[in-house]
C-alpha cells in the first residue's frame, strides 16, 4: 500500500511542479528568516546572523534538489530531460539520423512484416473467428502411407457424438463454381460446410442467417447458401433486399439465406470464399458422388473447437480412442485409418502448410537484415560517440555518473529505434498485401493472404526495438563508459581517446557484418541452386506446347450425357482449327491446385500388412489424354472414344503402381480391384509427376472419365500462342453454346511454374534481402576504412615523405580491410556450415554444403569487400603530406 | 546514494520528528530542528537543511500532514502534524530503537556482563 501512495503523490506531484516551487521557496525562506532573526537576537550582526543561519542550513541549492528528486518521480524527469537532449543530438547531424534510421526502419520494417505475414496467414488466419486459439485443423491418416486424407461423413459424425472434449466439429470443404461475366467465366471459390458452421465460429451474417441443422441432411434437399461480403457487393451491388432471392449455382437455383460480414472469408487459407453451402448440397459441390452416408469417402476437411483448458494432446488422445473403435466396427472402410489434429498453422490441407517453410526463411532472413542493419547503427554510433568524446569527458569531469551517460546514450538509442518502429510499422502496412502478389493465381483465382497487423504484431516489433537498442546503443555506450578521464582532459583534440579499443569494436562488428552477409549469400546460393534443381526436373510430361485451360458444365448446369456431348463436339471443332495436334479432358491437369481422388485398391496376388488398405491416387482422363500430355505408354494401349459406360471398365497404371503391385510384371490383361469394382489393366504408363516437381514416385493409375464422372480441365497440344488459342477456344465453344466460357488459358510451363512460386518467392526474398545485407555491409567497411584511414593520415603522410610508393599505401591499407573481410569469412563460413543444415528439408538435389553456393558466395563476397575498400585506400595515396604532417 | 551510515541517521531522524510532533503538536520546519537541537542539548550539529526532504517523505508516507498557516510571528508557514499512521509508526519505531540500542549497550558494555 505504502509504496503505491508514495508513487501516487509523486506522480501528483509531477503535475502540480510550479506551485511545489514556489511552496518549497517559500518554506525556506520562512526558516531562513527565523534562524536569522533567532541568532539577532542572540547579538550577532545582521551580516553575521545571515551567513550562520546558511551556514546551519547547509547547501540550499542541494537541500532544494534533494526535495524536488524526492517530490517528482527522478526518473521520469530524467528521462524526459535526455529525450529532449537526445532529439536535439539528433537534430543536429541529420545526416546521420536519417542514416540509421532508415538502416533501422528497413530491418524492423521488414520484421514487422514477415510478423504481420505469420499472424494472418499462419497463427491467426480467420480474424473473424471468436475462437481461434482453440480451433485446430482435423485430417486423416492411412496407416503406411505417409501425408494425410480426408475424413469421411459417418466418421465425422462420430466423432462429433462420442468426444467429450469438444465445444464443435466444424466440416468443411472447398468447392467453387464458375460464374460467367460476358465472354469471361470466372472461379469463384467456396465451401461446402456442416450447417454449425457460422454458429461454431461464432461469425454472425450481416443480413438473414446461417445454416440450420436440419441442412445438413437429405442428398440435395436444401439449395441454400451464405454469400460473402464481397459477393454481396460485387455481383449484387449490396442490394438490401437480398435475403430470399436466388442465384444459380452449379446448375441448381440456390435461395440466398444470409450475407457473411465483411473481412470473413471462410477457413480456407489462400482463398476468399465467395459463398457457403450446407453439407447436404455436397454431392452437386464435391465431385466423386454422393457421400454423405459413405463411411470410405473421405472429404471433409475439417476443423474442431476445442473445449477451454482442453490441451491438443487430451484432445488428439480422446479421438484417436475413437477412430481406433470405429476401425474395429467398420474393418472394410476405416481398417488402417487414423485422424489427427493438427495446430492451424500446420493444417496440411490448406496454404498454411504449403508456406510454412517460406514464411520461415523469410522470418530468419529479416532477422539477420535487422542483425546487419543494427551492427551498421552500432558503428555509426561509435563514429558519433568519438565525435562526442569531448562533450563526454566534461560531463564526465563535472561529475556525471557513468551510469547517467550510459542512460543518456540509451536514450538516444530509444529515440532512433522508435522512429524506427513507427516508419517500420508503416513499412508493414504497405508489405501487408505483398507476399500475396508475390504468388501467381491458381486455378485462375487470385489469392487471398492478408497480413495482419494486430496488437501481437505491435508488442512484437515493440519488443524487437527494445533489444535492437540494447544490441547497438549499448556498444557505444560500454565505450564512451570506458573514457579515461585524466588522459582525454590531456589529450589534445587531435589525439584518440580509446581510439584503439573502439577501433576494435568497430572491426568486430564489421566481421559481424561480413559473416552475416556471407551467411545470407550462401542460403541464397543454396536455394537457387535447389530452385535450379526443381526446374530442371523432368516432370515426365511436356510442358512445352500444351496449353491447359477448363470448361465448367457442373456450373453451367450440364448433366453427364449432355457434357460427353459437349465435349466429343468440342474436341472435333478444336482438332479442325489449324495447328492443333490432339485435345483431351480430364478431371484434373497436372499440378493443379484440387487434389485427386483416391481409392482403396486391391490386386489379385497382392497381400497388404493386416493392418493397412492400399489406396492410391487416380485421375480420370478422356480419350487421347497420354498422347495430349506427351506421357509416353510403357505398354498397352491409351484410352479411346469406346472406353465409354457400356464398354469393360478398364485401367492404366503407373510404372510404380506395376512394380509395387505386379512386381514388375507386366499388368497389362491384369484385375485391379478400385471402389469395390473390377478393371482390367489395359496399359503401363511412363512416370510422371502429379502433383509437384519435388514428389517423390509413387503409385497412380488412370481411368476412363466416360467410366466415372464428367472432366472439366482442358488440354490442346498446339505450337499456337496463348493468346491465339483463347480466341479459338471462345469461338469453338460459343458455337456450342453461346453460353459457356472457358477458363483462363495458359502453357503447361505456367501450370508448372506456379507449384514453384513458394520456393521462388523464398528465393527472390532471399535474393533481396542478402544483396541489402550485402551493401550494409559494404556500408560497413568502407566507412570502418574510411575511417581509419583518416585517422592514420599522418602516418601515411610520413611514409609518403619517405618516399612510399601509392601502390604500397594502396596495398597496405586493402590488406587491412581484407583482413577484415577474411575474419568474417572464416565466421561466416562456420556459421553457414551449422546453420544451412536447418534448411536441408527445403534443398531439392543440393547438399546444404554445395560447394559452388559456398564458392560463389565468397567470391561475391571478397569482390564487394574490395569495392568498399578501394575508395578509402586510394585516398590514402593521395594524402598530402605537407597538409598531414603540418596538423 | 545513500550508504549505510546516513541511513541509519536517517532513521533516527525519522524517530525524531515523530517524537518532536507528537509531544508538541503542530509545528514547523525551523520548530522541529530547534526542538532537534534543544534535546540532543546541541549535541547534534544537525544541516537544518536535510530535515525538509525527510519531511517530505513522511508525508509521502503519511505519516504526518502538513499546513499552511500563520506562524507567532504573523508570517506564513508550513505546520507539520503527526497522523494516526504516524504515531503507530512511531510506536514501532521507538521499540525498535530500544531494542537495538539495548543490544548495542551490551556489546559496548560487554565486561558487566560477564561479571
Amino acid at each position: 500500500m505504502t509504496p503505491s501512495r508514495v508513487l501516487f503523490s509523486r506522480i501528483f506531484g509531477l503535475l502540480r511542479k510550479g506551485s511545489l516551487e514556489r511552496d518549497m521557496n517559500d518554506e525556506v525562506d520562512f526558516h531562513l528568516q527565523m534562524e536569522i532573526s533567532e541568532n539577532l537576537r542572540r547579538g550577532m550582526t545582521p551580516e553575521e546572523a545571515r551567513s550562520a543561519a546558511l551556514r546551519r542550513f547547509g547547501g540550499v541549492a542541494q537541500v532544494k534538489e534533494t526535495w524536488r528528486e524526492t517530490h517528482g518521480l527522478p526518473v521520469f524527469q530524467v528521462l524526459w530531460q535526455d529525450f529532449r537532449f537526445g532529439l536535439r543530438m539528433l537534430r543536429r547531424s541529420p545526416g546521420f539520423s536519417s542514416l540509421a534510421i532508415l538502416c533501422l526502419t528497413l530491418g524492423i520494417g521488414a520484421n514487422a512484416a514477415v510478423f504481420s505475414w505469420i499472424e494472418g496467414i499462419l497463427l491467426r488466419p480467420f480474424p473473424l473467428v471468436a475462437h481461434q486459439d482453440r480451433m485446430m485443423a482435423v485430417a486423416g491418416t492411412t496407416r503406411g502411407v505417409a501425408g494425410h486424407t480426408d475424413v469421411s461423413r459417418p466418421d465425422f459424425l462420430d466423432f462429433q457424438k462420442d468426444c467429450t472434449l469438444f465445444d464443435a466439429f466444424i466440416a468443411d470443404r472447398i468447392t467453387g463454381t464458375t460464374l460467367s461475366i460476358g465472354d469471361r467465366a470466372e472461379r469463384s471459390p467456396a465451401s461446402v460446410v456442416s450447417a454449425n458452421y457460422f454458429d461454431a465460429l461464432g461469425v454472425h451474417p450481416i443480413l438473414g442467417r446461417g445454416f440450420e441443422p436440419a441442412e445438413d441432411f437429405g442428398r440435395n434437399a436444401h439449395p441454400v447458401t451464405v454469400i460473402a461480403y464481397q459477393m454481396w457487393q460485387e455481383r449484387f451491388h449490396g442490394d438490401p433486399a437480398i435475403i430470399g432471392k436466388t442465384q444459380m449455382l452449379n446448375g441448381m437455383p440456390h435461395t440466398i439465406v444470409g450475407v457473411a460480414p465483411r473481412g470473413f472469408y471462410g477457413t480456407f487459407v489462400g482463398w476468399a470464399m465467395q459463398f457457403w453451402v450446407p453439407a447436404s448440397m455436397q454431392e452437386r459441390f464435391d465431385p466423386g458422388g454422393y457421400k454423405l452416408e459413405d463411411r470410405g469417402a473421405r472429404w471433409i476437411e475439417g476443423f474442431v473447437l476445442l473445449k477451454p483448458g482442453v490441451t491438443p494432446q487430451q484432445a488428439q488422445a480422446e479421438i484417436s480412442a475413437v477412430a481406433k473403435r470405429l476401425e474395429t466396427d467398420y474393418p472394410a472402410t476405416n481398417r488402417g485409418s487414423g485422424v489427427k489434429l493438427y495446430p492451424l498453422w500446420q493444417t496440411p490441407f490448406n496454404n498454411a502448410g504449403t508456406l510454412l517453410p517460406t514464411l520461415a526463411i523469410a522470418l530468419a532472413v529479416v532477422v539477420f537484415v535487422l542483425l546487419i542493419a543494427c551492427a551498421n547503427v552500432s558503428n555509426l554510433l561509435l563514429v558519433k560517440a568519438f565525435g562526442r568524446r569531448q562533450e563526454m569527458t566534461v560531463r564526465l569531469a563535472v561529475g556525471a555518473g557513468r551510469s547517467r551517460l550510459l542512460q543518456q546514450l540509451v536514450t538516444e538509442g530509444l529515440i532512433l529505434s522508435t522512429l524506427a518502429v513507427a516508419g517500420g510499422l508503416l513499412v508493414a502496412n504497405w508489405c501487408r498485401d505483398l507476399f500475396v502478389l508475390m504468388l501467381p493465381p491458381r486455378g485462375g483465382v487470385r489469392m487471398n493472404l492478408p497480413g495482419e497487423v494486430d496488437w501481437r504484431v505491435l508488442a512484437l516489433s515493440a519488443g524487437v526495438c527494445l533489444v535492437c537498442t540494447l544490441l547497438f546503443g549499448l556498444v557505444p555506450a560500454m565505450q564512451s563508459g570506458k573514457i579515461d578521464l585524466a588522459s582525454a582532459l590531456k589529450a589534445e583534440s587531435g589525439g584518440v581517446v580509446g581510439g584503439r579499443r573502439r577501433a576494435v569494436v568497430r572491426s568486430a562488428l564489421v566481421v559481424l557484418q561480413v559473416s552475416l552477409s556471407f551467411v545470407l549469400l550462401v542460403g541464397a546460393g543454396l536455394l537457387i541452386q535447389s530452385l535450379r534443381g526443381v526446374r530442371n526436373t523432368n516432370p515426365g510430361f511436356s510442358t512445352q506446347n500444351v496449353l491447359v485451360s477448363s470448361i465448367d458444365f457442373v456450373a453451367a448446369g450440364y448433366d453427364i450425357p449432355r457434357a460427353k456431348y459437349f465435349q466429343d463436339e468440342l474436341i472435333d471443332r478444336l482438332q479442325a482449327v489449324g495447328g492443333v495436334q490432339s485435345v483431351a479432358f480430364a478431371r484434373l491437369t497436372p499440378f493443379g491446385y484440387r487434389s485427386y481422388s483416391t481409392s482403396p485398391i486391391a490386386v489379385d496376388g497382392y497381400e497388404a500388412p493386416p493392418d493397412q488398405r492400399p489406396t492410391v491416387d487416380y485421375n480420370e482422363v478422356g480419350p487421347a489424354y497420354f498422347a495430349a500430355l506427351g506421357i509416353p505408354l510403357v505398354s498397352g494401349r491409351e484410352f479411346t472414344r469406346s472406353d465409354n459406360e457400356t464398354a469393360p471398365l478398364v485401367a492404366v497404371v503407373n510404372e510404380a503402381m506395376a512394380s509395387q503391385y505386379w512386381r514388375g510384371q507386366d499388368p497389362v490383361g491384369r484385375r485391379l480391384q478400385v471402389k469395390g469394382r473390377w478393371l482390367s489393366v489395359v496399359g503401363v504408363a511412363r512416370m510422371s509427376k502429379y502433383g509437384n516437381l519435388t514428389e517423390t514416385a509413387k503409385p497412380f493409375f488412370y481411368v476412363p472419365m466416360r467410366q466415372s464422372s464428367m472432366g472439366s480441365s482442358l488440354h490442346i497440344r498446339t505450337p499456337l500462342a496463348p493468346e491465339t488459342m483463347a480466341k479459338a477456344l471462345v469461338r469453338e465453344i460459343h458455337a456450342l453454346d453461346a453460353n459457356l466460357a472457358p477458363g483462363e488459358l495458359i502453357t503447361m510451363q505456367e501450370q508448372v511454374d506456379r507449384t514453384t512460386a513458394p520456393q521462388r518467392v523464398a528465393v527472390g526474398m532471399l535474393g533481396v534481402f542478402g544483396g541489402l545485407a550485402l551493401i550494409l555491409a559494404a556500408i560497413g567497411l568502407y566507412g570502418v576504412m574510411s575511417y581509419t584511414v583518416s585517422q592514420s593520415a599522418r602516418e601515411f603522410g610520413l611514409r609518403i615523405a619517405l618516399g612510399a610508393e601509392a601502390s604500397h599505401l594502396l596495398r597496405l591499407v586493402m590488406s587491412r580491410g581484407m583482413a577484415l573481410t577474411a575474419g568474417g569469412l572464416v565466421l561466416g563460413t562456420a556459421a553457414a556450415l551449422g546453420l544451412t543444415r536447418l534448411i536441408v528439408g527445403l534443398l531439392y538435389k543440393v547438399t546444404p554444403r554445395d560447394p559452388l553456393a559456398f564458392g560463389v558466395a565468397f567470391l561475391v563476397m571478397t569482390i564487394v569487400s574490395m569495392a568498399a575498400c578501394f575508395l578509402p585506400a586510394w585516398r590514402a595515396t593521395r594524402t598530402d603530406p605537407v597538409r598531414a604532417l603540418r596538423n | 546514494m545513500a550508504n549505510e551510515k546516513s541511513d541509519v541517521l536517517h532513521g533516527s531522524l525519522i524517530l525524531m520528528v515523530l517524537r518532536t510532533l507528537d509531544t508538541l503538536g503542530p509545528q514547523h520546519g525551523w520548530g522541529i530542528a530547534r526542538r532537534i537541537e534543544q534535546i540532543s542539548g546541541d549535541a547534534l550539529e544537525l544541516n537544518q537543511g536535510t530535515l525538509y526532504p525527510t519531511l517530505l517523505r513522511l508525508q509521502q508516507m503519511g505519516w504526518i500532514t502538513s499546513k499552511w498557516g500563520v506562524s507567532d510571528h504573523n508570517r506564513r508557514a508550513r505546520f507539520y502534524a503527526i497522523t494516526r499512521a504516524g504515531r503507530k509508526q512511531l510506536a514501532a519505531e521507538a521499540e525498535n530503537w530500544e531494542r537495538i540500542s539495548d543490544i548495542l549497550t551490551r556489546f559496548v558494555r560487554p565486561a558487566r556482563e560477564a561479571s
